[in-house]
């Protein structure tokens, strides 16, 4: 068999779905008004600087990375809860051996990064940042504290609800996500664009974590369950395949 | 089963946190080890639409050997063991907007049809006020011959095209972003 004809049975992904996902400009949140593009996307076709990617983890994970409340000398403050996951791609096929990475505000609100103007305290506890690998069946689980919700300047009295950022690299470079995990009833949805950005409330639902008591660790720390899912293969044959390669 | 997708986020403006970096590595930028026969700088900026610097992004690429293989078992092909070579790079813009990578020429990859693709690595744009990552592709401008057969290139119109061409500079190559506006980049539905 030719080179040729075995690259060609490579499938690739399906597309972006515009329900679930974001518009670039989305005028309520201002910062996508100089940022959004004003042309249409173009067509990339699926090759395989498409369906490969990096395979991150080795080197990448230290011993207490996924650990939030134990990268210190003493416990940060706040609420400390467990958030546990699987990664799954479309198919709902686990995605193992995938590198996790998260950061978050301190249970005050606030970010230890330098721009971060939001007179909250800092804690000298708590550094926010997160990192895991998923196992054999995709699933990944940190320790950290709740985030508290913060101020931001979008509009006026604009209050970010409280999240996790999460960043993940799948198997493709196709699979690549970043996003952000909020937790269930939270009162500041409504006015939050980023969130509201999402055109499918359904999809909206889909960032919110759920409470999981089997998570829960008793005596100890609230569980928080937060499945991400990252795209699957495209469902149509290639003409090799239909003619059997 | 088919599940439906998680919906993407905007990365926000404190991926770069300050005791441990949270997303920008220390060594993030090197596709190659320093030192790496053949390595240049791949260097840009990233501006929005009234021209200004974004200086709160994330830059990612990911890219062949100069083989054009990739060590990652959907390529049926292989790759030879590169000692160091990552095929990815990230790094945060600086207040200028700026950004850089050090790496080395991918050889050619194969079209989905089978066709020579022109040396082109995948670029990630990640920022504050982009809800989603935008994705484009940087070519050589000093690979004419095989910029001229490329099948992505050969769909764009001009000047469009002219905006994934990566200039040489003195030690290496210069790409800027273009999020919005005349000099728009172009962007990918990937």
């Amino acid at each position: 068999m030719s080179e040729t004809r075995i690259v060609r049975r490579a499938r690739g992904y399906r597309r972006r779905d515009p329900g679930a996902q974001p518009p670039y400009l989305f005028p309520d949140y201002q910062a996508t008004r100089l940022r959004a593009p004003g042309r249409p996307l173009t067509l990339l076709p699926h090759s395989l600087t498409e369906i490969t990617g990096p395979l991150l983890g080795e080197g990448r994970v230290g011993e207490l990375d996924h650990d939030l409340t134990r990268q210190h000398p003493g416990e940060p403050l706040g609420e400390r809860i467990v958030v546990t996951g699987r990664v799954l791609d479309g198919d709902g096929r686990p995605v193992p051996d995938t590198l996790v990475e998260v950061w978050q505000a301190n249970a005050a609100g606030r970010y230890a990064h330098d721009v971060d103007r939001h007179p909250a305290p800092l804690d000298p506890n708590f550094s926010g940042v997160g990192r895991c690998l998923t196992g054999a069946d995709g699933g990944y689980r940190f320790v950290t504290v709740r985030p508290g919700a913060y101020p931001w300047r979008n509009h006026d009295n604009a209050w970010r609800p409280a999240h996790i950022h999460f960043s993940l690299f799948g198997r493709s470079f196709t699979q690549r996500l970043v996003t952000q995990m909020y937790f269930p009833g939270d009162p500041l949805f409504f006015q939050d664009p980023m969130f509201n950005s999402i055109p499918d409330p359904a999809a909206r639902q889909r960032l919110v974590a759920g409470f999981a008591l089997d998570a829960t660790v008793p005596q100890w720390a609230l569980g928080y369950r937060f499945d991400i899912v990252l795209r699957g293969r495209d469902v149509t044959p290639t003409d090799d395949e239909e003619h059997g390669g | 089963m088919s599940l439906p997708p998680t919906p993407s986020q905007t990365i926000g403006p404190f991926f770069a946190l300050a005791d441990t970096g949270a997303l920008p590595w220390p060594d993030g930028p090197y596709v190659v080890p320093d030192g790496t026969p053949g390595a240049f700088r791949l260097e840009g900026r990233v501006l929005d639409g009234a021209g200004a610097p974004v200086p709160d992004g994330l830059v990612e690429a990911w890219q062949a050997d100069p083989d054009g293989r990739f060590a990652h078992p959907d390529d049926p092909r292989g790759a030879v063991e590169r000692p160091g070579f990552r095929g990815f790079g990230r790094c945060a813009t600086d207040a200028d907007g700026r950004w850089f990578l050090l790496t080395v020429k991918p050889g050619t990859v194969p079209a989905p049809d089978g066709r020579p693709q022109a040396p082109h690595l995948d670029l990630s744009v990640f920022a504050r006020g982009l809800n989603d990552r935008l994705v484009t592709r940087v070519y050589f401008a000093d690979e004419r011959r095989r910029n001229a057969t490329d099948p992505v290139l050969a769909s764009l119109p001009e000047p469009a095209r002219a905006t994934l061409l990566a200039e040489p500079v003195d030690g290496g190559y210069r790409f800027d972003v273009h999020l919005q506006g005349e000099h728009e980049t172009v962007f990918f539905d990937l």
